[in-house]
C-alpha cells in the first residue's frame, strides 16, 4: 500500500514535472514569439508611413530592364536586386519612381541628387541604408556612353497613305 | 465602343508584359486608372483633357511631352500641349476668389485684382507664343543630365489670351531701381509642406515689360487646362516655360535678380563659360538662361514612314528661335551631305513658331533620315550633334530627324 503509494507521488511528481517543463518551454517559445512581434524589424522597412495620395502610383516600367534576370517591381518598375526596396522604401514617398528610373548617373552623380534633395526637398537622412541605395542605383542605373548622337531605334514603320 | 477600347487596351499590355518579360499582374486590376508610364497617357482621365498619344514622364509630379508627329497643327490644341509641372496641382480652385497681387521692394504700391478686374481694367490681347522646356532634349545629353528625361516635345505654340503685364505694372507703379520680376504659384510642394514654395522665377524688367507678355486667363479661347495653369497664367514666349508662372497669384517686382526657388544652383542655369562634358561648375559660374535657341521639329510625316519609289515624300514642321525670328529652313536626306531649302511661313505675331514644307525625291531605295536645320534671324542654325554639355542638361537645339524606308 505505502510503496503504490510511493509509486503514484512518483509519477505525480514525474507528471508535474514534465508539465513544468512544458509549460516553460512554451513561456520560453511564446516570449520569443512576442520579442519577435514587438521587436524584429523586417528589412527593409519604410522610413515613413506610406503617403496618402490621390494619385495612384505608376504602374509600368518605363526603361526597359538591364537586370541579370530581367525583374522588375510591377508597382514602381524598379530592377529586382540587391537593395531596390530601400531605394523603394525612401524614393517614391514624394515623387513618381520614374523620376529614378529614367535617369542614370554614376555613384556620385546619385549621392549629388540625394544631398540636393535634403538640402531642398525635405528629404530624410537615409543613415546606413543611403550605402545600400546608392550601391544599389550606381549599379542597376548607370551611364552608358551615347556619344554625340545616337541612332534612331524603336522606329514603328508604316505605310506612308496619301504621297503621289 | 467601350468594350472594343477595353480589348485593345488588354492586349497593350499583354504586348508590353511579352516585351518586358514581366508580368503584368495589375494588368487585369486596375490598369485603366494608371497612367502609361514610358509610353503613353493610356487613359485620357488620369489628367482630363489630354490626347491619349502624350507620353508620361512622371505623374507625381505630372510630366507629360507631346510626339512629334502630335504637334502637326498649326496653333497647339489643349489636349497636345506638354505638361511640366514641379510640384502637384492645386485643387478647389476658385476662379471667382482668384487674385493676382503686385507687390515687392521696387512696386510703388501694393496691388491685388480678381481675375474680372483684370478683365474689364485693362485691354486685352491675344498672342500665340511658343512655349519650349528649358530641357527639352535633355534626353540626349552625354554623360546624362539629371531630371525628366525629355525628348523634343516640351514645346507648343498656343494661342493666349489676357492682358499685359506691363499695363498693370504701370497701373500700380513701379519705381526707377527695378530690375527683375519674380512669380509665385499656388502649386503645392512635393513634400506636402504649405511654407515649401515649388518654384518662383522671373525674368528681367525688360522682358516684363514687352507686348507679349501677358498674364492669361485662356489658351486657344477657352479655360487654360488645369495643368498647364487655370485659373491663370504668366505667358512669355521664346524663354524657358519656367519663366512662364502657372496657378498665379502674385508677381514681385524686385531690385536685385529675383532669387526665387529654382533661380540658383544648377535650375535653369547653364555654364557661363562652355565646359567640356561632365565638369564640375561652380554655382559662381552658372548663368541663368534667357532667350532659347534656334530650332526646328518635323511633325509630319510620323517617324518610319514607309514610301515607294518614285513617291514624293511630302515634309513639313514648325520653327522657332527665342526672342528673334526664324530666317530659313533647310531639309536633308543625306545626312548633311546636301541641303534643300524648305517653305517657310512667317510668324502670326512675334514669338510665335514659323511653318515650314518641303517636297523630298528619294533617288533610290533603302533606309533614310530626314533632318531639318533652322536658322535664326542672326544666321545661327541648328547644330547636327548635341551641343554644349551642361550639368543639368538644357537648351539642346540638335537637329530633328525622322526615320524613313524606299522600297
Amino acid at each position: 500500500m505505502m510503496e503504490k503509494k510511493n509509486d503514484l507521488l512518483e509519477v505525480l511528481q514525474k507528471a508535474t514535472g514534465a508539465l513544468i517543463g512544458i509549460l516553460s518551454l512554451a513561456l520560453i517559445l511564446s516570449l520569443g514569439a512576442a520579442y519577435l512581434f514587438f521587436f524584429y524589424k523586417p528589412s527593409p522597412k519604410p522610413i515613413l508611413a506610406k503617403q496618402e495620395t490621390a494619385t495612384p502610383v505608376a504602374k509600368v516600367e518605363a526603361v526597359a530592364p538591364n537586370a541579370e534576370n530581367g525583374t522588375v517591381d510591377e508597382e514602381t518598375g524598379f530592377i529586382i536586386d540587391t537593395g531596390w526596396e530601400l531605394a523603394k522604401a525612401n524614393c517614391t514617398n514624394c515623387h513618381a519612381a520614374t523620376l529614378v528610373t529614367q535617369n542614370r548617373a554614376t555613384r556620385e552623380g546619385w549621392e549629388g541628387m540625394i544631398r540636393w534633395m535634403q538640402r531642398t526637398q525635405k528629404l530624410w537622412d537615409l543613415g546606413e541604408n543611403e550605402a545600400a541605395i546608392l550601391d544599389y542605383l550606381a549599379k542597376n542605373y548607370a551611364p552608358e556612353n551615347k556619344g554625340r548622337r545616337p541612332n534612331l531605334t524603336d522606329v514603328e514603320w508604316y505605310e506612308l497613305e496619301g504621297t503621289k | 465602343m467601350n468594350t472594343r477600347r477595353s480589348f485593345l487596351k488588354k492586349s497593350f499590355l499583354g504586348s508590353q508584359a511579352l516585351v518586358w518579360g514581366v508580368p503584368v499582374v495589375y494588368g487585369s486590376v486596375a490598369p485603366e486608372k494608371y497612367p502609361f508610364v514610358g509610353k503613353w497617357l493610356a487613359d485620357p482621365e488620369m489628367l482630363p483633357g489630354k490626347n491619349a498619344g502624350l507620353k508620361v514622364l512622371g505623374e507625381r509630379p505630372w510630366n507629360i511631352e507631346t510626339p512629334p508627329h502630335l504637334l502637326d497643327d498649326k496653333v497647339t490644341p489643349a489636349d497636345k500641349m506638354f505638361v511640366r509641372n514641379n510640384g502637384l496641382m492645386p485643387e478647389a480652385i476658385d476662379v471667382a476668389n482668384w487674385s493676382l497681387t503686385i507687390n515687392g521692394e521696387s512696386a510703388k504700391t501694393t496691388k491685388s485684382y480678381s481675375i474680372a478686374e483684370l478683365k474689364s481694367k485693362f485691354k486685352t490681347y491675344t498672342y500665340q507664343l511658343t512655349i519650349e522646356c528649358g530641357g527639352n532634349g535633355r534626353a540626349e545629353f552625354n554623360p546624362p543630365a539629371k531630371g525628366n528625361q525629355w525628348e523634343v516635345g516640351a514645346v507648343s505654340c498656343a494661342k493666349w489670351t489676357g492682358v499685359r503685364l506691363k499695363d498693370i505694372l504701370m497701373d500700380v507703379g513701379i519705381k526707377d531701381d527695378a530690375v527683375y520680376i519674380g512669380y509665385y504659384g499656388k502649386d503645392v510642394h512635393l513634400s506636402k509642406d504649405p511654407k515649401k514654395v515649388v518654384i518662383s522665377r522671373g525674368v528681367p524688367i525688360s522682358k516684363a515689360l514687352e507686348d507679349e507678355t501677358l498674364v492669361a486667363w485662356a489658351m486657344n479661347g477657352e479655360d487654360i487646362p488645369l495643368a498647364n495653369g487655370h485659373p491663370l497664367r504668366l505667358v512669355m514666349g521664346g524663354w524657358p516655360g519656367s519663366v512662364s508662372g502657372k496657378w498665379l497669384s502674385t508677381i514681385a517686382v524686385r531690385n536685385v535678380v529675383h532669387d526665387g526657388e529654382k533661380m540658383g544652383g544648377d535650375s535653369y542655369r547653364v555654364p557661363c563659360e562652355a565646359v567640356a562634358p561632365g565638369e564640375v561648375v561652380p554655382d559662381e559660374n552658372m548663368c541663368i538662361i534667357e532667350g532659347m535657341p534656334v530650332k526646328s521639329i518635323i511633325s509630319y510625316p510620323k517617324t518610319g514612314a514607309l514610301i515607294k519609289v518614285g513617291q514624293t515624300l511630302p515634309v513639313r514642321g514648325h520653327a522657332w528661335a527665342g526672342d528673334k525670328s526664324v530666317k530659313e529652313v533647310h531639309v536633308s536626306a543625306d545626312f548633311g551631305a546636301t541641303w534643300q531649302k524648305a517653305d517657310l511661313e512667317g510668324p502670326a505675331n512675334r514669338l510665335a513658331w514659323q511653318h515650314f514644307s518641303a517636297e523630298l525625291e528619294l533617288p533610290a531605295t533603302g533606309y533614310y533620315e530626314i533632318w531639318a536645320k533652322a536658322t535664326d534671324s542672326d544666321g545661327k542654325s541648328q547644330p547636327m550633334v548635341v551641343p554644349g554639355w551642361n550639368p543639368k542638361g538644357y537648351l539642346n537645339n540638335a537637329c530633328h530627324r525622322i526615320a524613313v524606308k524606299v522600297r
